[in-house]
């Protein structure tokens, strides 16, 4: 790259830097404010609490219903990773190796989930799911989370699928595989990584995916994303720590993942989704 | 032996179709292409009709409402003047930034904190904004023990708490899309630019902006997108009866709050229009920039 060692350019740099480190600063003031005050025991205009305590945790697992809603979310979060793979991936198989009329179309409509915001088309789609019943169930959930993330499986996978050389699946057709036996003595242990990248991706999205669930998740199928809004919402009724502890068990849920995630994946990969 | 033209069928229709990509194997995108069909289109297309059957009056009845109560249409104005200041904010941050840390060995560690606000999402930024800037927040206090400020800074249940909680969850994605659109630009054409005698606001200017340029359309039409279907934190950290009723709110409270999904498809639509309408006005711009390739090589 070029170097350039004038005054102006250093000066410029050492703004740039200014402000990566004043954003970084503030964020991780901002997580750490919420850490604080889930230990807090009294936190009132001082730099810090008066005292330290682990209470409000067990008063938040018990007035959230913690252990439930965790349930819940997990059932939802595993069911919603599982299903779009098994309707993804050979999904992505198919379109990584032919070629067939019609093909930009269903491109596109693989595109769109990804493009329109949630909230935009999660408004008609809980009409749908309220009208035949499904919604407020955790069916209904799960149905409506797997809308963005089938295609993001798909997209994920077909880069994937191509770089595979198809003479290994020519050579298993020459002794005689069928397409399942194919894919799952021969595609499935070379797709391992892929797969596994994608669906930890899916998990760490459907996690945090917040307006798909509240818009059609009913008391019993909260998950702890829509649990955590609630308390927010109707904050005054409870403690703030008690609000604070129950933030802090939803970022170590979405956090240890991430981390797991980014053993996998890149992280310019959780955003970078929609790139042609 | 007969016209040529009896030996076609000869040829199994199975054949002819796998000749045009067409197998048992292209059957495999049938469930994904239904599912999307049931729960993307179909849901969208329902909407669309229902907004049209509204519970009282004509067809356009729910639309006639909309844009007559400046309560519902005023929602319009109040959402774009979040999502245009906050997309350009962030854009104007991330380039340069993203300038930055394309120089850098080891970017991974800083991405890896910038995710961090995507995949915490938008309702613990709230959380954590609502402690952090408060009255009494960390915030406040630093300003004022630096003395900035003599009294504490409004910044929670206003404009620029909603703001702020969109930067923050917002400015990671542009970056990073910036980021991604950067490094596929040759460093060849900067050097050459620097041979030449070009210094870095030239190189910039006639070089890598030009190239990157197109990018920078998309990053636009998805960070606004994104921007303009705020709901959480406008609703949290805004004031969602006043300055921060986005259209999302109206469209919430239409179907959840006062049960009439046929308003509240209506106003579903106006939304994915307004969307529409800006993304199309910057492709359209998009389409009179270079866009060629952004390689060095020969030919």
């Amino acid at each position: 790259m070029v170097k350039d060692t004038r005054l102006s350019t250093r000066l410029w740099a050492a703004a740039n830097w200014a402000l990566i480190g004043f954003f970084v600063l503030n964020l991780f003031a901002m997580i750490a404010t919420v850490v604080t005050s889930s230990f807090a025991t009294r936190w009132l205009g001082t730099w810090f609490p008066a005292g330290w305590t682990t209470r409000w945790y067990s008063a938040a697992w018990s007035e959230f219903q913690l252990s439930d809603v965790l349930t819940v979310t997990f059932q939802i979060v595993f069911l919603v990773v599982f299903l779009s793979g098994l309707i993804g991936v050979p999904a992505a198989y198919a379109l990584a190796r032919r070629d067939f009329p019609g093909k930009k179309l269903i491109m596109l409509l693989f595109l769109l989930p990804l493009l329109v915001p949630p909230i935009t088309f999660g408004i008609p789609l809980a009409t749908v799911l309220y009208r035949t019943g499904l919604a407020g169930s955790m069916s209904g959930v799960v149905l409506a989370n797997l809308v963005p993330t089938v295609p993001f499986v798909i997209l994920v996978m077909i880069p994937f699928i191509e770089q595979i050389d198809t003479k290994i699946e020519a050579a298993a057709r020459v002794f005689g595989a069928g397409t399942f036996k194919l894919f799952v003595h021969i595609l499935l242990p070379l797709l391992m990584p892929g797969i596994l990248a994608a669906l930890l991706l899916v998990l760490v999205r459907t996690i945090a995916m917040f307006e798909l669930t509240f818009l059609t998740a009913g008391p019993t199928s909260q998950t702890l994303v829509v649990a955590l809004y609630y308390a927010v919402f109707a904050a005054g009724v409870r403690a703030v720590q008690s609000i604070d502890a129950m933030a802090v068990i939803y970022m170590v849920t979405t956090l240890v993942w991430l981390v797991i995630a980014l053993r996998f994946v890149n992280p310019t990969q959780i955003v970078a989704r929609a790139k042609r | 032996m007969s016209a040529p033209a009896t030996t076609t069928p000869a040829i199994p229709l199975g054949q002819r179709l796998a000749a045009r990509g067409l197998d048992g194997l292209t059957l495999l995108v049938l469930p994904a292409v239904l599912f999307l069909l049931a729960l993307f289109i179909y849901p969208f297309l329902y909407g669309l009709f229902l907004s049209f059957t509204p519970k009282a009056g004509g067809a356009l009845a729910n639309y006639q409402r909309f844009f007559s109560d400046s309560f519902l249409y005023g929602t319009i104005a109040t959402t774009l003047w979040l999502a245009l200041p906050v997309t350009i904010a962030t854009l104007l941050l991330a380039i340069p930034i993203a300038f930055r840390v394309r120089l850098m060995r080891h970017q991974r560690l800083l991405t890896t904190i910038l995710v961090i606000p995507i995949t915490l999402g938008t309702v613990l930024v709230a959380e954590g904004l609502l402690n952090y800037l408060g009255p009494q927040g960390w915030f406040n206090r630093t300003l004022m023990t630096l003395g900035i400020i003599s009294s504490p800074v409004k910044l929670l249940h206003n404009y620029w708490g909603v703001m702020l909680s969109l930067v923050i969850t917002g400015f990671p994605f542009t970056f990073l899309l910036t980021l991604s659109y950067l490094t596929g630009v040759d460093p060849a054409l900067e050097q050459a630019g620097a041979t030449l005698g070009a210094g870095p606001w030239d190189r910039f200017r006639h070089i890598l902006l030009p190239l990157l340029l197109p990018g920078l359309a998309i990053t636009f039409c998805l960070s606004f997108v994104q921007a303009f279907s705020v709901f959480p934190s406008a609703v949290l950290l805004g004031a969602p009866a006043g300055p921060t009723r986005v259209i999302s709110i109206a469209a919430y409270q239409a179907a959840f709050e006062e049960y009439d999904y046929s308003m509240a498809s209506a106003v579903a639509m106006i939304m994915g229009v307004v969307q529409l309408v800006i993304v199309v006005a910057v492709l359209g711009a998009r389409g009179l920039l270079y866009r060629g390739p952004a390689g060095g090589g020969k030919g």
